[in-house]
């Protein structure tokens, strides 16, 4: 590349929250008219350091400077002011007010607000990068990927060029994150500087120019993205040599566990999420569920694990000895005292699977706490298991009494892994199990699970990345819609064909 | 766009683990800096000297065996109320209406006394009405929570409401039996009989009062921190969402828990009425079903804790008290004293949850 120009320049930043360092004394520069991944495990101080960027912390120390010149950023108005915008992974828009009026929300122009004139400015900006929004539809009737390009669109409107994307494709289809990279793309070659954080390597190889990675904290190297690979990255990240193959064992003596069959489900407000859905989960394998967000996959789960009310259809559990039982209008306790151990990993951690204010010992109690007829709670069992999952599952805490919501995203998906793995279950349901984890927990998580499936439990695994569906599961039902578009084979099926039947029912081949 | 000035001076971040002794420094600081500043408030606005004032105050709360056994009743019945509104807390359930389920539990209490007081025997008597105050108490704790479970009424209105039912009800029965007819109140029920009395234990008239009060903290603690069903409701208190997923039935541990909290407010009805004032009227409660809110809110709802708190708040309102009677002064002015103090101690937690750092200058000329 010829001679870059630095937009950005980090100098010895160090942040700490209490006795933790999120960030020490980082070194980063980002150029214009290029895309930099941002690196790391989880924990690493990635997000960390762009608040820092966009004005939402302060650094202890160190310096910043902004084309050459040292700035000071104290809030996110400070940064908007040295033309740096941040979109972060939760986005902040409010639901009632159309795209424009967000767009201008919090902005302070001179004269009187001519919202004709600013839809006519937001139609400008996307024009020119090819963005699809309707400056006048109101936000809550928008999808997820328009909502993100509206929190875009924000952010350039302010008259950003040094653009932050934290975790941009964790809740896109495999179609919208394409159109994402090319808008993102565009801009860059328009000479602005883009940052993205993101823990998908095939992302990383396909849009960035150069990496930037952190561990611990600290700035471990950059590079240039085309001279390195996602084995070198990762053990960069990670410090040491991993490998970066999901194992896919051979299906253990199949047979059939679950079966659903004409399930159909409707939501409180009356919608069709599930319609006349049937598939056989078996034992010894991994099915996986593929769909874009909000198909019906989180219906299905909760609805095979008592939660969700359903409209018709049945749901069976097949014993070892060929009995059935009928799952539809059980709950989880009703289920458990017929003998099931189901185990489900929903997809909401802290809000759902565990406790966030309890500590370990407490949140392992959680399934098990009724046993016995004492009328007090037994902690001796469950302090057990907290200290044999942080032990087996290498979670990083203080101690078993600390509370889970202060640990890290991965080390609490641990915790709600290992305790429903802990009550060694036929049946295991997981959904988005490795959303936002990093690249080393994420295959411990792949472990985990593939081991479940050696011991002969039926596994399904709801999954977002299209690449480790295919690399992990045995077979893969497709869901648009709240529909089957099919179900096909996880070794032989191709990605496109699979990206096919998520949008479009059947896709194009009927596997 | 180029600014010179520093960066923020104040960096306030979260503080990992106080030790206790770190945090009762905090407290105790921020009782004396109150004490400081009433002290100029005092001078200020009524010329008294303010270690006069402090030392009434104390003689308001101390000042005689007959002052002490006052203390002590009032602080067990807060307390009581305190400990009945907390599981109800714990489970974010805004249960305000400790007010009406102590009314109801009175008016129980003496209707038994009154309908029954000549046709049972003592103990038999007292054992009903044992049962009917805490009944009251339970159903009218209940109300809120049935609905609350069945169609996510709101709880804070609704227990609310059900105080100015209750007042309405004792007001309504205290005509019915008014003695004597057009006096507009009860007067002292069964006065010749005693009947329906709660015993009194050797020559002190609340010593029984602040025993059942001092089992019951003891027995709540252990309830709410090592019972399953103290574990169901932290559950619920926390995530309806995870309750339900593990299988935690929600509405029957909302009605449960709300009428456990009635049940116990109904029981500081039963100790006013058949204990100490042996008579209702519709201010009985004396609005400890909303300031008991304060005690388990600054105790973080630990029974031990709310005993302290709760001793606070007493000793301020009598001494309050005290001031207004010895100085001549406005009852007002006991009160704004008292705000200060409790602006101060509910400050203090700021402190005691989060660090302050002043930070050196941001700006140029470090290396």
């Amino acid at each position: 590349m010829e001679e870059k120009r630095a937009a950005v320049q980090m100098r010895d930043i160090t942040k700490r929250f209490g006795s933790t360092l999120a960030n020490d004394r980082v070194w980063l520069d980002i150029y214009k008219g290029e895309i930099l991944a941002l690196l790391g495990e989880n924990g690493s101080g990635k997000t960390t350091l762009m608040n820092m960027l966009s004005g939402i912390y302060f650094p202890d120390d160190g310096k910043i400077f902004i084309n050459g010149k040292e700035a000071l950023i104290r809030s996110p108005r400070d940064a908007f002011s040295y033309g740096i915008g941040m979109i972060h992974q939760h986005f902040k828009l409010v639901d009632v007010l159309t795209a424009a009026e967000n767009i201008v929300l919090g902005l302070k122009e001179p004269g009187r607000l001519d919202m004709n004139k600013v839809a006519q400015r937001v139609q400008e900006i996307c024009d020119a990068y090819g963005f699809d929004v309707d400056p006048n539809q109101k936000i809550y009737n928008m999808s997820v990927s328009q909502k993100q390009t509206v929190e875009i669109v924000k952010v350039l409107y302010r008259g950003a060029d040094i653009l932050i994307l934290d975790e941009p494709t964790a809740v896109l289809t495999p179609q919208e994150t394409e159109k994402l990279f090319a808008v993102l793309r565009a801009m860059r070659d328009d000479g602005k500087a883009i940052v993205i954080i993101t823990h998908k390597m095939h992302e990383v190889e396909e849009l960035s120019d150069r990496v930037a990675i952190l561990r611990h904290g600290q700035f471990v190297g950059d590079m240039e993205t085309k001279k390195t690979s996602a084995q070198d990255m990762t053990n960069m990240m990670v410090g040491r040599p991993v490998t970066l193959n999901i194992e896919r064992p051979e299906p253990v003596n199949p047979q059939p566990r679950i079966e659903v069959k004409n399930l159909t489900v409707r939501d409180a407000e009356g919608t069709l999420k599930l319609e006349d859905v049937t598939f056989t989960a078996k034992s010894g394998e991994i099915l996986g569920i593929a769909g874009i967000s909000g198909c019906g996959q989180k219906e299905l789960l909760e609805a095979i694990a008592g939660l969700q009310k359903t409209e018709s259809g049945s749901i069976c559990y097949v014993k070892d000895d060929g009995t059935r039982e009928e799952l539809i209008g059980k709950d989880p306790t009703a289920i458990a005292a017929m003998g099931v151990s189901l185990s489900f990993v929903p997809e909401d951690r802290l809000g759902m699977g565990l406790v966030g204010s309890m500590d370990l010992t407490d949140n392992m109690m959680l399934r098990s706490f009724r046993k016995g007829r004492s009328w007090f709670t037994n902690r001796k069992e469950p302090k057990r298991l907290a200290e044999n999952v942080v032990k087996e599952l290498e979670v990083n805490t203080p101690g078993v009494s600390t509370p889970v919501r202060r640990l890290s995203g991965g080390n609490v998906q641990k915790v709600l892994v290992g305790r429903e793995i802990a009550a060694a279950p036929t049946v295991l349901l997981t959904a988005y199990a490795v959303r936002g984890l990093d690249i080393n927990s994420s295959y411990t998580i792949y472990d985990l699970i593939n081991k479940q499936k050696k011991a002969g439990v039926a596994v399904v695994f709801v999954g977002e990345d299209l690449d480790v569906l295919l690399e992990l599961c045995d077979r893969i039902l497709v869901l648009c819609g709240g529909k089957v578009s099919g179900i096909v084979d996880g070794r032989s099926a191709q990605k496109p064909e699979v990206g096919m039947m998520m949008t479009r029912l059947g896709g194009k081949t009927n596997g | 766009m180029a600014k010179k000035n520093s960066g923020p001076v104040l960096h306030i971040s979260k503080r990992d683990n106080l030790p206790w002794y770190g945090a009762w420094a905090i407290r105790g600081t921020a009782i004396l800096l109150a004490l400081v500043v009433c002290a100029f408030v005092t001078t200020a606005l009524t010329g008294e000297n303010p270690l006069g004032v402090y030392k009434t105050m104390f003689q308001g709360a101390f000042g005689s065996k007959r002052k002490m056994w006052i203390l002590g009743q009032n602080l067990a019945i807060l307390l009581c109320v305190s400990l009945a509104v907390t599981p109800a807390f714990k489970m974010r359930f805004w249960n305000v209406g400790g007010e009406g389920q102590i009314l109801i539990g009175g008016l129980a209490t003496a209707a038994c006394m009154i309908l029954l007081g000549d046709k049972l025997p003592n103990w038999l008597l007292i054992c009903v009405m044992t049962v009917s105050a805490m009944a009251a108490g339970a159903v009218w704790g209940g109300i809120p929570a049935i609905c609350k479970a069945k169609w996510n009424t709101n709880e804070t209105l609704f227990t609310l409401m059900m105080n100015y039912v209750a007042t309405q009800l004792v007001a309504f029965f205290v005509i019915v039996w008014e003695v004597p007819k057009g006096a507009g109140k009860i007067g002292i029920i069964n006065q010749s009989t005693q009947a329906g009395w709660l015993p009194q234990i050797g020559s002190y008239k609340y010593l029984l009062n602040i025993l059942i009060v001092a089992v019951l903290v003891v027995v709540m603690y252990f309830y709410l921190a090592r019972s399953k069903q103290g574990y169901e409701i932290a559950v619920v208190g926390e995530s309806e969402r995870t309750a339900r997923y593990v299988g935690i039935p929600v509405g029957k541990v909302i009605v449960r828990t709300m009428m456990l909290s009635g049940a116990i407010c109904g029981l500081a009805g039963l100790l006013l009425v058949g204990g100490t004032d042996h008579t209702i009227t519709t201010t009985i409660a004396g609005g400890r079903g909303f300031t008991a809110v304060m005690v388990a809110w600054l105790a973080k709802f630990n029974p031990f804790g709310m005993v302290f708190t709760s001793f606070l708040l007493v000793f301020l309102g009598r001494g309050a008290a005290e001031i207004s009677t010895i100085y001549g002064l406005n009852h007002s002015f006991g009160d704004i004293l008292t705000g200060i103090i409790l602006f101060f101690i509910i400050g203090s937690e700021f402190f005691i949850s989060y660090r302050l750092d002043f930070l050196k200058n941001n700006g140029k000329e470090q290396a």
